[in-house]
């Protein structure tokens, strides 16, 4: 990670930062991202057939139909939603242990992208539940609930993060709150087997492979093209931050260097006045 | 645990002092609990069955004032700076803290218990069970709001920030809760007990983190 990433972890000096946030990479991952997505949406809308079974009565059909392609989408968004704040909660603890920036830039990162991918989930999810389930929101469903609790904790992590304050202490903060906020990721991946009766969702299809061939490669597909895009654009994100700080901390040293300027400026005012003031009393 | 003693004698004088929790919390607790009466049209059947909720809903919203108000005193004039001074531990200063959120919630809980009953007809039939709910849930909202209220402290904009942090950190606390005092009331039927577990899992949780926490906190704000 820290050779996609930048330097290996520790106190790096701040004008080692990169100039920019793309590198061959960044560039090689965005390109595989790209022919990745291509490839998936042929799978997904041409190749991959509809969810449809022989129902009870006879020539009736039930299934998901054509929802299920928006399967291929949420299943790989919640998969990495879980990576990403797990990342976050990882490099969290470390930033508490260790003390360096890079991790806490990377927590940052992951966050971001997590918090994202947590709405692509709940939104797909909840699209997908308008024609299968006969509404947009479940209350009975405990994933659900759950994980909207993790989008609004996470997102309660990036507020902290924007509040402006001293790096250290809002690095501190952000830590301990994004190793907090990690109790839920196990409750809200685990929740449709601890609480079998209290959840719509099928519990997991993937580890027992009963579903299609086709429907399989594709949701496969998926997640790793969304796993390809999640650490293409946590690169990104990563170095996006290290230049904040970069920002952050030239702005700092631009407005001391004004203070200091204008004090000197003030100084030679005083020294030119006595001066004057020393002509002026000579005879 | 003398120092913890200490701390939290130090946040209940100065609560008795001020009166902020009897003229100002209280009232806003009584009014919250008036309000979800009116939003649920003041049917009598419908707050007797909903009268759980509703009482940990204005429970919770409570807390966050009285979060924020353990916070404050310790802002106040730098206190937190002579409460490290005194070489206390940041654990015991954690749980010194919590220990007196913890009962201030206790005595707004039992104000908010008396109005349930005369406002919403509720009745008790598990008094045993109502109690070791709200003493377990009492302990984690304590331990997550002394907690998360000195994360959200020190930037200026802790009335907004705290309770993004801090309610969906009360989420489980709110399902828990409510379907323990369900069974206590017996308007729902289910094992209050076993949530009362979770609940007590819940208060374990945030009295370990938030101990283990704390320090680096409060070397932040130092």
């Amino acid at each position: 990670m820290s050779i996609l990433l930048g330097r290996p972890p520790g106190d790096r000096p701040p004008s080692a930062a990169p100039g920019h946030t793309g590198s061959r990479a960044t560039r090689i991952l965005g390109v595989a991202t790209l022919v990745g997505l291509v490839g998936l949406c042929l799978c997904a809308f041409i190749f991959s057939p509809p969810d449809s079974r022989p129902g009870p009565e006879p020539g009736s059909r039930i299934g998901q139909f054509d929802a299920v392609r928006l399967m291929y989408v949420h299943f790989p968004a919640a998969i990495w939603t879980y990576s990403a704040l797990g990342l976050c909660a990882l490099a969290s603890g470390v930033y508490l242990w260790r003390r360096g920036v890079w991790w806490d830039r990377l927590a940052h990162a992951s966050a971001e992208i997590g918090v994202l991918l947590c709405a692509v989930t709940l939104l797909t999810g909840m699209i997908w539940g308008r024609p299968i389930w006969n509404t947009w929101w479940e209350w009975g469903d405990v994933r659900v609930v759950t994980t909207l609790v993790l989008f609004l904790t996470y997102a309660g992590y990036l507020a902290l993060r924007s509040v402006p304050a001293a790096p250290e202490a809002r690095a501190r903060r952000s830590a301990i709150l994004g190793v907090g906020g990690a109790v839920l990721i196990p409750i809200v991946n685990r929740s449709v087997e601890w609480w079998e009766n209290r959840t719509l969702h099928q519990q997991s299809t993937l580890e027992e492979l009963r579903i299609e061939d086709l429907t399989l490669f594709t949701l496969v597909l998926g997640i790793a093209v969304m796993g390809v895009f999640f650490l293409w654009i946590l690169i990104h994100r990563f170095r996006l931050a290290w230049l904040e700080a970069e920002v952050e901390s030239a702005g700092l040293e631009a407005a001391l260097a004004e203070r200091r300027a204008e004090a000197g400026e003030v100084a030679a005012t005083g020294a030119g006045a006595g001066g004057t003031g020393e002509g002026g009393s000579a005879p | 645990m003398r120092e913890v003693l200490l701390v939290a004698a130090k946040d209940l004088r100065i609560e008795l002092r001020s009166r902020v929790l009897l003229f100002q919390v209280a009232p806003f607790a009584v009014a919250t609990l008036v309000l979800l009466g009116f939003a649920l049209d003041a049917d009598r059947s419908a707050l007797r069955n909903f009268s759980p909720g509703l009482f940990w809903v204005a429970v919770l919203l409570t807390a966050l004032l009285a979060a924020q108000r353990s916070v404050a005193v310790e802002h106040a004039g730098r206190a937190a700076d002579a409460l490290l001074l005194s070489a206390t531990s940041p654990a015991r200063i954690f749980a010194g803290k919590a220990l007196a959120l913890a009962a201030q919630l206790a005595v707004l809980e039992a104000l908010l218990g008396v109005a349930m009953v005369v406002l919403y007809d509720a009745r008790v039939e598990h008094f045993g069970l109502a109690v070791a709910s709200a003493a377990a849930a009492t302990v984690g909202i304590a331990a997550a709001g002394t907690l998360y209220g000195v994360l959200a402290a020190p930037m200026g904009v802790r009335e907004t920030l705290l309770p993004v942090l801090l309610l969906p950190v009360f989420a489980p606390v709110l399902i828990g809760a409510t379907r323990a005092f369900g069974d206590a009331l017996g308007t729902a039927a289910v094992n209050g007990w076993a949530w009362f577990g979770l609940l007590g899992l819940f208060a374990l949780v945030y009295a370990v983190f938030g101990a283990l926490a704390y320090g680096p906190l409060l070397e932040a704000e130092a």
